[in-house]
């Protein structure tokens, strides 16, 4: 089974692989800076569990687990 | 001579300080705001270099630009269409790649560009080392390294942007290696290049990589300059086709990866890896900020500390600002003809309106502007984006965002808000579906208006649990609030498009004082502007409503007599007094002035010296008068005084009923009335169905038409105390239907109109208006019906409706909503 970026939980660290939407959500992920190749790392999650917050390159990001399941990724 | 205009606008990611570069260059004082996607309308001002007027235009913060979200439309229809000569690219240094891929987005369009690189003073504490030079080379345009916040740079910037603007040299900026696309491109330009009606019109290469792209605008301007649209963009859609199959790949997504690929190539050569990566301050205070458990504890904190100071203290600055308006009434009333013995000046009666009408709203200005100022220091922070990270999970179960949450709390979330900039701070929300379900909500929310009726009721009916009803009121609205928009979501709104919640978490940053009391100020003076002329307008209207047609000439002659009635005993009583002569004719209504002017200064008179001055001052104005006023030991005078009194009380009781009988028979009076068969359910008299119509220019007229409806019958007899002895029927149970009525309250006018600019449209505004009044029909129905069938007292009756409301928004979490994209 594809390992996705809502499975991961904080402290996690993984590169992206593909994103697998073909709508505005993955011009949104893309146009936001997340794209195939991109190390980045699960900071946390609200209080809530949902969304998570990421780090990527020095600036963070929150997304909801539901849209993060569109981001196939490998874990390093 | 030739006047010189140069068109400048100014593009860049949300956050990275356009807004500040835009006040930096025009002196213009204007949103300064931490918080992603503040800035929807684009904003305008001006300078002058070497006596050449420059145009700024503050476009809205985008990360990109495609035509998928409105602030990226409006940003490149502008960058299309107005042929600005030179664009400012702030860009944040602390983030340099990220902000490269919306440059080389504004690069292609071959409009020349400045790179502002702002936040220097944040790269450097990052220990992030760029070479400018190297960078200002390989993107082919001039790079100018800024902290703007402070100022430095911005001469150079000035400098850079007039150089740019007189273009001797064209413009060569960087061009994106597309890889395996470039072939598909090249097709796409040979064909473009024949069309003769659109060469030089628009860029040949950005024109064809938005057409690969499958940019819906690039096909609209097809579509528009083009015999053959069709066949061309036909021709595109094949390529298009053709890529994905030899690439597996969306061409669009292909273009943003090279994009991605190159800007990483790029910040690669110019920027200094930084040394440590220790984590950035901003993220260590998420730590808590963000925690599990202290952060729900710190949100709460932060809202009640927002209530606290502005409505708590800002209600204690209302006492020092309200003798000031009460001042002005008084002047107001010094000049307006003097009142008869029962009949009112039409323009004094007016007047006084009018004026109570506006003082009743200029009393909450000290509020808003704390709360304005507060807002603005939690925009500026970073904290908002915090709130929403939060929330989000919350709200969006309830088919809201987690970015409505700044609307949320400026609407009234607990206690004393405002609905129009409540609404008006939806423009933020990305997620169209969540945005408009917001507008509908926020109305709903505890605004600052319908608080002097909570009091009232709670005064009267409630006072045992004080406490208790204040925290139902304060929270039910939320209760009802959530379950509503859940229920628009699925129903009304089903089909809106939603939006992913990707949103960046910027650094936290302090708060300057400037871009704080300007935003207050901001805000404050377009509550004054807008609110107070439409609730002018209002009370104009309610006036008429209230005055005519008035009292019937065969009851004017009977009041008339009534009058007469009362000075003749007067004047029998006095009888043979020294007085009697003195008090003749127009003499008599003279000293019921003189009566009313002195006891208006005492009471506003404080301290026995201060006593003593007034009494001088009244006995030098007129002696006589003031023996009657002051008898002291003269028992001629006493007689007079006690005479006069009972004629004071028998006036006040004319003047009373004449009003009763007015409102009573007035057009606003007879819809009351009319409306009883309907509102007995709800336990409303045409006394509270003539208040709350009243409420529909401005909710705190409620309890001004309510003081109207019961006149004092002694002086300084407080509301609470006339409304319980004028309504012996009414019950807490009355009371409580009657405020969950007002939580219920469709918008004010100026909130409606709020929510037609935001909602873009008449019939989400008719809407916003008529389900409120049904649903608080049907609610306020159930309340006083079903309570009493049940016989339940109004407390019980309180707790059994918020664990209902309560039950339902549980349940109502749990029904889920289908996105739709
Ligand atoms: N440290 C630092 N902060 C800045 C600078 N320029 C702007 N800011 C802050 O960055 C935040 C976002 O600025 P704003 O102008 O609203 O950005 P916009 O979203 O691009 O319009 C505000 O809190 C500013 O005070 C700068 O040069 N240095
Ligand atoms: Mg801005």
């Amino acid at each position: 089974m594809k390992l996705t970026l809502d499975a991961l939980k904080p402290g996690n660290e993984c590169f992206v692989k593909r994103l697998a939407s073909r709508d505005i959500l993955g011009q949104r992920l893309m146009d936001m800076g997340i794209y195939p190749g991109l190390k980045l790392k699960v900071v946390r999650n609200a209080p809530l569990e949902d969304p998570m917050e990421l780090e990527l390159d020095g600036f963070y990001l929150s997304l909801r687990h539901e849209e993060a399941k569109y981001v196939e990724v490998e874990q390093v | 001579m030739k006047r010189e205009k140069t068109l400048v606008a100014l593009a860049g990611q949300p956050n990275s300080g356009k807004s500040t570069v835009f006040n930096a260059l025009t002196g213009a004082s204007q949103h300064v705001a931490n918080y992603p996607g503040v800035t929807v309308d684009k904003m305008t001002g001006h300078y002058r270099y070497d006596g050449i007027r420059m145009e700024v235009v503050d476009l809205p913060g985008t990360y990109s630009l495609t035509s998928y979200s409105l602030e990226e439309r409006v940003s490149r229809d502008f960058l299309l269409h107005e042929n600005p000569s030179v664009v400012v690219n702030v860009a944040d240094a602390s983030n340099l790649k990220r902000n490269l891929y919306l440059t080389f987005q504004l690069l292609e369009m071959e409009i020349p560009v400045v790179v502002d690189l702002n936040m220097m003073d944040v790269a450097e504490r990052r220990n992030i080392e760029i070479d400018v030079k190297e960078l200002g080379r390989q993107l082919g345009a001039d790079v100018v390294p800024t902290v703007i916040r402070t100022g430095k740079g911005k001469k150079k910037l000035i400098k850079s942007i007039r150089m740019a603007s007189r273009s001797e040299k064209p413009f060569q900026p960087l061009r994106i290696d597309y890889g395996p696309m470039e072939p598909f491109l090249a097709k796409i330009e040979t064909r473009l290049s024949m069309e003769k009606s659109i060469s030089g019109k628009y860029p040949p290469r950005w024109f064809s990589v938005k057409l690969m792209e499958g940019d819906s605008e690039a096909r609209e301007l097809v579509r528009k300059h083009l015999a053959g649209a069709d066949e061309i963009l036909g021709f595109v859609e094949k390529e298009r086709h053709s890529f994905e199959s030899e690439h597996d790949e969306l061409p669009e997504r292909h273009i943003a990866f090279r994009r991605h690929l190159v800007a990483d190539k790029i910040s690669k050569t110019c920027i200094r890896p930084k040394e440590d990566t220790k984590t950035p301050l901003s993220d260590r205070a998420d730590k808590f900020i963000c925690h599990r458990f202290l952060g729900p504890a710190f949100l709460v904190g932060v809202i009640y500390m927002l209530y606290y100071l502005s409505i708590v203290q800002g209600y204690n600055i209302t006492n020092y600002t309200w003798p000031v308006l009460a001042k002005f009434r008084s002047l107001v009333e010094s000049i307006l003809p003097d009142p008869g013995f029962i009949a009112e000046p039409l323009i004094r009666s007016f007047s006084l309106w009018f004026v109570d009408s506006i003082n009743a709203l200029l009393n909450y200005i000290p509020i808003f502007f704390i709360l304005f100022g507060l807002i603005a220091i939690l925009e500026d922070s970073g904290y908002m984006p915090r709130m929403a990270f939060i929330l989000d999970r919350l709200f969006n179960k309830f088919g809201l965002h987690g970015q409505s949450t700044l609307s949320m709390v400026l609407g009234g979330i607990y206690v004393g808000g405002c609905a129009v900039p409540g609404v008006m701070a939806t423009k933020g929300i990305p997620d169209e579906r969540a945005r408009l379900a917001t507008i509908m909500i926020i109305p709903l929310l505890n605004c600052l208006a319908k608080v002097p009726l909570y009091v009232l009721m709670i005064n009267i009916y409630f006072v045992e649990q004080k406490g208790l009803a204040m925290f139902f009121i304060a929270t039910i609205s939320l209760l009802i609030a959530l379950p509503v928009a859940k229920i628009l979501t699925l129903t009304v709104l089903k089909n809106r498009d939603t939006a992913p919640f990707i949103m960046e978490m910027p650094p936290y940053h302090i708060p300057t004082i400037r871009g704080v009391l300007g935003r207050a100020v901001e805000r404050g003076w377009l509550f004054i502007r807008k609110i107070i002329t439409i609730v002018a307008a209002i009370a104009v209207i309610i006036f008429v409503l209230l005055q005519f047609p008035g009292i019937s000439d065969e009851r004017q002659a009977y009041y008339s007599e009534e009058k007469e009635k009362a000075i003749a005993t007067f004047y029998k009583k006095i009888k043979g007094s020294p007085y009697a002569e003195e008090l003749k004719g127009e003499n008599l209504m003279a000293l019921i002035l003189y009566w009313n002017e002195y006891k208006t200064a005492k009471m506003m008179t404080t301290g026995e010296e201060a006593a003593k001055e007034l009494n001088q001052k009244f006995e030098e104005e007129n002696p006589v008068f003031f023996k009657i006023v002051q008898p002291k030991k003269d028992r001629v005078a006493k007689k007079v005084n006690r005479a006069f009194k009972k004629l004071f009380k028998a006036r006040k009781k004319l003047l009373r009923e004449i009003k009763k009988e007015k409102i009573d028979n007035s057009f606003l009076g007879r819809l009351g009335h009319s409306m009883v068969p309907f509102t007995q359910w709800a336990g409303f008299n045409w006394r509270v169905n003539v208040s709350l119509l009243s409420c529909f220019a401005a909710k705190e007229s409620s309890v001004a038409t309510l003081g109207a409806l019961y006149q004092q019958e002694e002086e300084g007899e407080t509301l609470e105390k006339r409304m319980k002895k004028g309504e012996v029927g009414f019950t807490p149970l009355h009371a409580l239907a009657l405020m969950l009525f007002m939580v219920l309250y469709p918008p004010c006018i100026a909130t409606t109109i709020m929510v037609k600019i935001q909602s873009g449209s008449y019939r989400w505004m008719l809407f916003s208006v008529i389900y409120p009044i049904i649903l608080g029909i049907i609610v306020a129905t159930l309340v006083f019906t079903g309570g009493t069938a049940l016989g339940l007292s109004g407390l019980q009756a309180m707790f059994a409706f918020y664990g209902l409301a309560l039950t339902i928004t549980i349940g109502m979490g749990f029904v889920k909503a289908k996105n739709v994209k």
